[in-house]
């Protein structure tokens, strides 16, 4: 392949480009609304169209070089997608990694501060949610933009359970858990028929009816003040300062009081019920339905063909994701005290589906990592969170161009007959 | 009855922006066969740069309304279209071969990118233009009586102005036919010489312009707006797209004036607390028992 790069094509396009970004960046940078008047801020455009004149003259430069011919022929070719098929009977060489995990998980509440602890919480908890809707969007390839409204469901089970029915943390997990399978199901009857992007405009307005519901329906939910939340009990003794009847936690053992004391309960509780999701996750990969959902992510006309319930299939997805996302939002309840509307935006559905994106979809292990990655670094980097949002969106659109399978690619064994199985 | 009436006629100014909107989710529907998901915040994008540019017109001691809204109009065309071309460039074009799965994740993402950079540069709190135009028509009927604004005149005049002639340029033009048949099948048109590239850019640049019309009418007419404007509007019209049956230009402007519509009369009639649940609700049942439309054609599925 000819590697001579041709420098006047690249400056051509430099100044293209820059003139675009002018175009784009000049108005809505450099002109800031005040009032009915503005100010300007000549300096950001130069910078912003600077930043793209260098990044597109570097760009030019290297598609024209040996290696971005080579990639742009790759991307041209199609979508290098697939999932890696290992050997029967292979096992991972990091399963010593587990126990180590699991260790370090149940020592972080008694070694770290109560601040990291309750940054960890946050980052368990999108464990979950990036679990439950990894199920819907990784595994089964239903795009769904509405995952907030099963948290929704939970967090307000919680929350109106305790207020209305007066259920507690630990009658309300199984139940939240049922109730957003169902309401998974009822969204997912009539999705049924549709795919890809119907669908997700569906689930989005989903998501978005329950959101406007809990946010209008201010006899029930209080509206946009919210609900206080319970926190949950060690066998009945409250992790309150003091409580009107019953025991407090403290007062049984005879220790002194310590807000800190219902974090580690909800930190160990969370943990136990994450390495329990991802348990049943790994096993149910590997069972018919598991199989069956990502065929069907593959490809929905073949599995069609081939006889597979694609009713069944899909419902199934979308309900054991739902009853995730469900009981993740009653942690997250918990863990507030306090739920209201405002959690329970568009915007946590598209911060939960870039981990999952990034994470890569059907993985495990990428999804946990990318779960803490996008909720823990923010946190821990304040000043930066006015661009964390936008980061996410340039995170979904490099990824997708990039490497659409995600961080981690998936890699399930393969199968041999048993021996003595087939005679 | 005049309360009907009053509804009806606000649901007609509000349903032709609607159509005006979803003619961009139509027009890329049709030809890519995909949602632009950052469609509604091209819109949102469109009311912000109205704003700029009406401050601007005003620091420099314009105030005739002509002046101002043909200004407007030009000027917040020619840029928001010029997004609408990025937002292909970037976010479409690298995915022409990959799943659909991925070039919708990718149009998410350019969703959020624009909100969030709007939102970074221009800051979170709503922003307002000043009222331009004031008056109003009073129609008497009966004892009661129905007012309709100029500005609200205004906007069906734009709005059918531009909708009529988009259906000239697809229709009638050199650049229409080559739309019309990219949008039939891609791989023939490209054998004949159509730069099939090029037509999907030009469709987004078009459905990016319209939304823009439509930024510039309802802003100028409803004086705030914030960075989060495009969200709502955006399902609503992409619901508006549904509804006539996506892919179909003329379904895009009925179904906008049957949501507008409905939606007004619903607000006034039964709740304006649910009407966004009214319409969310209406694009699922759309979509359970006509997936098609009203005017589309059904989908047959290939292998």
């Amino acid at each position: 392949m000819d590697s001579s790069i041709d420098f006047k094509k690249s400056i051509i396009d430099t100044i293209l480009a820059g003139l675009m970004a002018l175009v784009l960046f000049g108005p809505i940078v450099g002109i800031v609304l005040d009032g009915y008047d503005f100010n300007t801020e000549y300096s950001r455009v130069a910078w912003l169209v600077a930043i793209v004149m260098v990044g597109r003259f570097g760009f030019s430069c290297f598609l024209q070089s040996s290696k971005g011919k080579e990639m742009l022929f790759r991307r041209s070719s199609g979508d290098a997608g697939g999932v890696i098929v290992t050997a029967p009977g292979y096992k991972s060489k990091m399963v010593w990694i587990v126990p180590i995990v699991i260790v370090v998980g149940l020592l972080v509440p008694f070694i770290a501060s109560k601040y990291v602890l309750t940054v960890v919480i946050l980052g368990l908890i999108y464990v979950l949610l990036g679990l439950g809707l990894n199920i819907v969007v990784g595994l089964a390839g239903l795009l769904d933009l509405g995952f907030v409204g099963f948290y929704a469901i939970g967090a307000y089970g919680l929350a109106l359970g305790y207020e209305y029915l007066d259920l507690g943390f630990w009658s309300m997990l199984p139940i939240a858990a049922i109730l957003a399978a169902l309401a998974g199901a009822i969204l997912g009857f009539p999705v049924l028929r549709m795919h890809g992007d119907y669908l997700a405009i569906v689930t989005l307005g989903f998501g978005e009816i329950i959101r406007l519901i809990l946010n209008n329906w201010a006899e029930v939910t209080h509206g946009p003040n919210g609900v206080s939340a319970p926190l949950p009990s060690f066998f009945g003794l409250e992790f309150k300062r003091r409580v009107a009847d019953g025991t407090t936690f403290h007062d049984y053992f005879g220790i002194s009081y310590d807000s800190g004391f219902k974090y580690m309960f909800i930190y160990l509780i969370l943990f136990i019920v994450v390495l329990l999701v991802l348990h049943i996750k790994k096993r149910l990969v590997k069972m018919p339905i598991g199989r069956a959902w990502e065929a069907l992510r593959e490809d929905e006309i073949a599995c069609r063909s081939l006889g597979l319930n694609h009713v069944l299939v899909k419902l199934s997805a979308f309900m054991m994701g739902a009853s995730v996302g469900g009981i993740a939002g009653v942690f997250f309840a918990t863990y507030q005290g306090f739920v209201n509307p405002s959690s329970f935006t568009f915007l946590e559905s598209a911060l939960i589906l870039a981990i999952v994106v990034l994470g890569g979809l059907g993985s495990t292990v990428g999804v946990v990592i990318a779960a803490f990655g996008l909720t823990v670094l923010p946190e821990l980097l304040r000043e930066f969170s006015e661009y964390r949002i936008l980061m996410f969106g340039i995170l979904m659109v490099v990824m997708m161009i990039w490497k659409p399978r995600g961080l981690v690619r998936v890699t399930r064994t393969g199968f041999a007959t048993r021996k003595g199985a087939l005679k | 009855m005049d309360i009907v009436l009053q509804q009806l006629v606000n649901g007609l100014t509000l349903g032709s922006v609607y159509g005006l909107i979803a003619i961009g989710y139509t027009m890329v529907y049709g030809i890519i066969g995909m949602i632009n998901f950052a469609h509604g915040d091209v819109y949102m994008v469109s009311a912000y740069i109205t704003a700029i540019v009406v401050a601007l017109l005003s620091y420099f001691g314009i105030e005739s309304f002509p002046i101002i809204i043909v200004g407007t109009l030009f000027v917040t065309i020619a840029i928001t279209g010029a997004y609408g071309w990025a937002i292909e460039q970037i976010a479409y074009r690298p995915l022409r071969n990959s799943s659909r799965l991925a070039a919708l994740i990718s149009a998410i993402g350019m969703s959020l990118i624009l909100q969030n950079y709007v939102q970074i540069s221009q800051g979170a709190r709503q922003q307002g233009i000043p009222n331009l135009l004031s008056g109003a028509i009073r129609i008497d009927i009966g004892d009661g009586f129905v007012q309709l604004t100029y500005m609200k005149l205004l906007i069906l005049l734009v709005a059918f102005v531009s909708m009529g002639v988009l259906t000239y340029i697809i229709q009638k033009t050199k650049l229409g036919r080559m739309c019309r048949a990219t949008q039939q099948d891609p791989k023939m048109a490209s054998i004949l010489g159509i730069n099939t590239d090029r037509i999907i850019s030009i469709v987004f640049v078009i459905g990016a312009s319209m939304a823009a019309v439509a930024g510039v009418l309802i802003t100028i007419d409803y004086g705030a707006f914030d960075f989060y404007v495009g969200f709502i509007i955006g399902i609503k019209a992409f619901t508006a797209a549904v509804l006539g049956g996506i892919g179909s230009l003329p379904g895009a402007m009925l179904g906008g004036l049957i949501l507008g519509i409905s939606e007004s009369l619903f607000a006034g009639l039964i709740s304006s607390d649910y009407k966004d649940v009214f319409s969310f609700s209406l694009l699922v049942i759309i979509l359970i028992f006509r997936p098609s439309g009203l005017l589309g054609k059904p989908e047959v599925e290939k292998v």
